[in-house]
């Protein structure tokens, strides 16, 4: 790569956990240069959120590793004043801040966006919380397995008379991070046409809203509640065969079809004799014809058939199968980092390809305050200048 | 002035992915032109995705594609193709989701576009890339949830294999194409280069499950075990998960198991002191749990925890969500009007702009409702 999109822009990031540093991550990915701003205790509270009991033997968990390789850490008591003026002077030379505090924990360190815009007219603040800043629910926490329960999201997956059913990844912060990158650089567009910095707000609540504009704009038009169907649902507003049936020996998935190509792809005549228009109306009654045709061969054996007769389809695979796959290898989607105390760390890389080009940065995660004298070195040099 | 005044996008997608794309530098001030064919459009006008239709479309349509205009071309005419060459030349940005090969077809691949318009963003979003032995595979999102392994993260340990009840593989190509588009439009701003930027929907649920994956290549290729009690994250201690009480619903997040007990008055879990147990030993903790949270309602517990600063919630539907005063003043509701006078209430734009929340009351398009006033506008003979 000649040069990354986001090179010679700084960002500062006063996030924590995953929803803002999942941002931070792509800035870096993309040429941003980032730095972590931790408190001296502990520093991000990821360092010691260990997911399975899996440590990275800095005494930092490998899920702070992995959310925030290609990045620096400058540790900072807010509480120190001699702290506070070097995180001003940063602020001065920065493009973008991010923060993920709960409301009011900017503002008391003094770092609200008229204090940041007030030493640096020109920043792009961006933050997010768990339900914006007003109303009955600013101050709760804002945990993704609490925030997709509350926004009707847990509805969506598992079958009808399943407890709601959460998605098995943090779906708001990941989702709410990829809304502030978007905020953020079309922020940056506009300072380079215009000149003026920009506040950005996201809250996560709102981010798992938007992410469900399919199903709300349905539910506010019809008044329905979805429904997951009674088995092997896929998605609540579509109709059969959309889901995943098992077969002798595993699992395969069937997307949206013509009912009758469907059918006739499987030998089977009662699925050929519903038409399409039955798909809804008939849409359980459908699946279990379905998934009783479907268990008596192999995967293989139906998949073959399905791709014969054009329809999407498709096996379900494992992790372990995927890692063997040709479609997998070539993507060369893993790259190994190797962290500050030298254990090398296997992780995936940006999915964004520029100019024909993959993205890898082999730089690891930071320890707590690594950054310091080279920052303070580089910041204090320009303050004699 | 909105971040993306004056940017012009073309947009040749269809469906959710690319169109998703779309619908956020829409949101956020460009003006998007959806180029269809002929007749029928954007597939995603009529095909079989909803039973709840305006005017015979889709729902999910009209959501999808509010704020745009609507360009008819058949591209395969080379009368149509000098149209929207011409229209190329005033763009600053183009997308398209189609498979690998189309736009090489069409007389519209990279190259021959970046020859036109030499500073143009190009970005395609593709089922598996361009190469190997899946590239002509359709690119639909339950697919790709069960290509990449996903299916092994939602439900309990003795569920089948099940799929996130969201589009959520193409809702998130969508937003990595919109993210390396704005970042190449501004290093354009800089440099004034033009740039390809690429996305599939394989590479992004692997993205998506990047935490997971990680912890997966790291520890022996161990495949994820769900919890067989209240799944909520196979990689997860003990308690996270939803409960079932007696009227109800709670959700409970990452906690301190003595905490807990206690709090809870739950006696049984008092053995758990060694943390780690709360993973090695989480279906067990959280059988205890679950039998124990029977015994009272939702409210009861979350007064009990709240109060604590337990990570608990309710569990709500959208008919609960709406009522509540937490979702009314996020004000996360917008009418927008078609053409033809149907109003459809949707979602607005998640993202607030110098304390401002984006709306436009612009309803998605007819299909070549825009091709007078395009044509007038840029000139195209």
């Amino acid at each position: 790569m000649k040069q990354l999109p986001l090179k010679g822009l700084t960002v500062l990031e006063f996030s924590q956990y995953l929803s803002g540093p999942s941002a931070g991550l792509r800035l870096a990915d993309l040429g941003a240069r980032v730095i972590k701003i931790e408190r001296p205790k502990g520093g991000d509270a990821c360092r010691q959120l260990a997911i399975k009991n899996l440590w990275a033997n800095d005494g930092s968990s490998l899920l702070f590793h992995t959310i925030n390789r290609n990045k620096e850490s400058f540790a900072a008591d807010f509480k120190n004043p001699k702290d506070m003026v070097w995180i001003k002077r940063m602020i001065r030379e920065a493009d973008v801040v991010t923060h993920n505090f709960r409301p009011g924990v900017m503002e008391k360190a003094g770092l609200c966006y008229l204090s940041v815009k007030a030493i640096n007219e020109k920043i792009i603040y961006a933050e997010i919380t768990g339900y914006g800043k007003e109303g009955p629910w600013k101050n709760r926490p804002g945990q993704d397995l609490l925030l997709q329960s509350m926004s009707g999201l847990v509805y969506t997956s598992g079958n009808e008379n399943d407890n709601p059913i959460p998605f098995g990844i943090a779906i708001a912060d990941i989702i709410c991070g990829a809304h502030l990158v978007q905020g953020i650089l079309a922020a940056l567009i506009r300072r380079q046409k215009k000149g003026t910095g920009a506040l950005i707000e996201l809250s996560l609540m709102e981010s798992l809203l938007d992410f469900q504009f399919e199903l709300l704009t349905t539910y506010y038009t019809s008044k329905r509640l979805p429904r997951r169907s009674a088995e092997n649902n896929g998605h609540p507003l579509l109709s059969a065969p959309y889901g995943i049936y098992a077969t002798t020996d595993g699992f395969i998935a069937i997307a949206m079809v013509n009912i009758q190509q469907l059918g006739l792809a499987l030998g089977s005549e009662i699925l050929a004799a519903f038409s399409q228009d039955e798909t809804f109306s008939c849409r359980n009654e459908i699946k279990n014809i379905l998934s009783k045709h479907v268990e008596k061969a192999s995967s293989s054996h139906w998949i073959e058939k399905l791709h014969k007769g054009n329809i999407w389809a498709m096996e379900v695979l494992d992790w372990n199968k995927i890692k063997e796959h040709p479609a997998y290898k070539i993507l060369q989607m893993e790259q190994t980092i190797t962290t500050g105390n030298g254990k090398e760390i296997i992780t995936t890389r940006c999915p964004i390809r520029i100019n024909g080009e993959r993205l890898y940065s082999a730089n690891p995660a930071p320890e707590l305050g690594a950054h310091n004298k080279k920052i303070i070195e580089a910041l204090g040099l320009k303050t004699n200048l | 002035m909105n971040l993306l005044e004056g940017i012009i996008v073309l947009d040749f997608s269809q469906f959710l992915s690319g169109p998703s794309a779309g619908l956020r530098l829409a949101d956020m001030g460009a003006q998007v032109i959806k180029i269809e064919r002929p007749y029928s459009g954007d597939i995603c006008r009529d095909l079989y995705v909803s039973d709840t239709m305006i005017h015979g479309e889709s729902t999910i349509f009209h959501a999808i594609n509010r704020n745009k205009q609507s360009y008819i071309a058949n591209i395969k005419a080379e009368k149509d193709l000098k149209k929207i060459k011409q229209l190329i030349a005033k763009a600053d940005i183009l997308i398209h989701n189609f498979r690998p090969g189309v736009m090489d077809r069409l007389g519209l691949n990279y190259e021959l576009v970046k020859s036109i318009n030499p500073s143009i963003i190009y970005a395609a979003i593709s089922g598996y890339g361009d190469e190997g032995p899946w590239r002509d595979l359709p690119g639909q999102d339950l697919l790709l949830q069960a290509a990449t392994g996903m299916a092994w993260l939602t439900n309990d340990n003795n569920s089948m294999p099940t799929a996130m009840g969201v589009a959520v593989v193409d809702i998130l190509a969508g937003a990595h194409l919109a993210q390396g588009i704005l970042a190449t439009l501004y290093q354009r701003c800089i440099n004034g280069e033009g740039a390809l930027v690429e996305v599939s929907m394989f590479e992004s649920a692997l993205d998506f499950q990047f935490e997971v994956l990680t912890c997966f290549l790291n520890d022996r290729n161990q495949l994820p075990v769900r919890s067989t009690v209240n799944n909520g994250h196979a990689y997860i201690s003990a308690p996270y998960g939803i409960y079932k009480t007696n009227d109800g619903h709670l959700a409970l997040a990452m906690s301190n198991i003595i905490v807990l007990a206690e709090l809870l008055k739950c006696r049984a879990l008092l053995i758990y002191s060694d943390s780690t147990e709360w993973f090695t030993h989480r279906d067990e903790i959280k059988t205890i749990l679950a039998a124990h949270l029977l015994t009272q309602s939702t409210n009861y517990w979350l007064s009990v925890l709240e109060p604590a600063d337990v990570w608990c919630s309710n569990v709500m539907n959208y008919e609960q969500l709406v009522k509540e005063e937490g979702y009314k003043v996020l004000n996360m509701e917008q009418l927008v009007t078609t053409s033809n006078g149907l109003n459809i209430l949707t979602t607005r734009c998640p993202i607030r702009v110098d304390g401002q929340i984006l709306t436009s009351q612009v309803g998605a398009p007819l299909l070549g409702e825009h091709n007078e006033r395009i044509d007038r506008q840029f000139f195209i003979k």
